[in-house]
């Protein structure tokens, strides 16, 4: 491997860690202004809601399974199953779907 | 259970999910001229899907210094908010140290299990989960360099949708919890829905739609539906 290689590598590996740090050095205490205190509660699951939609349903060969996946994570997640019961549920969802043979 | 042992059973699921992917990734990084024991080293210590992508893709077409670094921020951005959130998890006796070791665990799966854990968060959670989930990220990405295309596809596909179901058990409980939370994650859905497929807002890259879509619908929720005062709040 030459070193552009290594440089490219190591561009990304200093930049993405400094990106997760850089807040945690600059906000060291609690945030007491309702707006800020509000929006950053949200921001967590807003994030994961956006990246959940659309690209489970991309994610997978066929968008039918993906979409399965997604309504069943739903509602195995509603009725308070834990989180590696729901990864594998969605899994074999698509398995199921993506080898029936249509 | 310790906390340290917590957060390795927690990304046992996280790991499995991340060796499928890490493994698609390896096939990319191949492209890009990495050797296996490179690919190891630059996948556990950058732990970022989209990031790695955007980076392997660009270094196979010779890209310059600056188109990568730019790729990384714009990818990567999430990180910055996850953070922000982050900071209103810890302890106010956490040391800057473990701030910042805290903050270098941070992905998207290992976020979104640390802000699950009740109360304030302690370092070896996410370093217990991150201790398996990375070094099965950087395995996965050494066995997509070196295996290429061994896995059969169902198999693939199927693994794919694992960390999306984890993603499903981390916001579903609290939407059911708090129904402001609950209209904010239906507006998440359908805009993020119309933004992928309208034409012209498709053209954005998923890393910027993420973060706009992220910072306009929190940003709407705390104006609409702020949290109550201070006093009763949870940490």
């Amino acid at each position: 491997m030459n070193r552009t290689v290594w440089i490219y590598l190591l561009i990304m590996i200093v930049l993405t860690n400094l990106i997760r740090i850089l807040p945690v050095t600059l906000i060291r205490r609690r945030i007491t202004n309702t707006f800020l205190r509000s929006f950053l509660y949200y921001v967590p699951y807003v994030t994961l809601a956006v990246m959940t939609i659309p690209a489970m349903i991309q994610a997978t060969a066929s968008p039918v399974a993906g979409g399965a996946a997604f309504a069943t994570g739903v509602v195995a997640a509603w009725k308070g199953l834990g989180l590696f019961p729901i990864a594998l549920i969605c899994c074999l969802v698509v398995l199921v779907i993506e080898m029936l043979p249509l | 259970m310790s906390a340290f042992f917590k957060g390795v059973r927690d990304g046992i699921p996280i790991a499995a999910g991340y060796f499928a992917v890490a493994f698609s990734l390896g096939i990319t990084a191949r492209n890009a001229g990495l050797t296996a024991p490179a690919g190891f080293l630059s996948s556990f210590l950058t732990r970022a899907s989209a990031g790695e992508y955007g980076v392997y893709a660009m270094m196979a077409v010779h890209a310059s210094f600056f188109e990568i670094a730019a790729i990384c921020l714009i990818a990567n951005l999430r990180y910055l908010l996850m953070g922000a959130a982050l900071t209103q998890k810890f302890a106010p006796e956490t040391s800057l140290l473990k701030r910042i070791l805290t903050s270098c665990c941070i992905t998207d799966e290992i976020f979104g299990i640390s802000i699950a854990w009740p109360g304030f968060l302690p370092l070896a959670y996410p370093l217990g989960a991150t201790t398996i989930a990375a070094t099965m990220w950087g395995a996965g990405t050494a066995s997509g360099i070196s295996a290429g295309e061994l896995l059969p596809p169902p198999i693939v596909s199927a693994l794919s949708v694992a960390l999306y179901g984890m993603f499903l058990a981390i916001i579903i409980p609290q939407g059911k919890k708090d129904r402001h939370v609950l209209a904010a994650l239906l507006a998440s859905f359908v805009l993020s829905w119309c933004c992928a497929g309208l034409p012209v807002l498709r053209g954005i890259s998923p890393g910027i739609r993420t973060v706009v879509l992220t910072v306009v619908i929190a940003a709407a929720a705390a104006w609409l539906k702020p949290l109550p005062s201070e006093n009763d709040r949870q940490p």
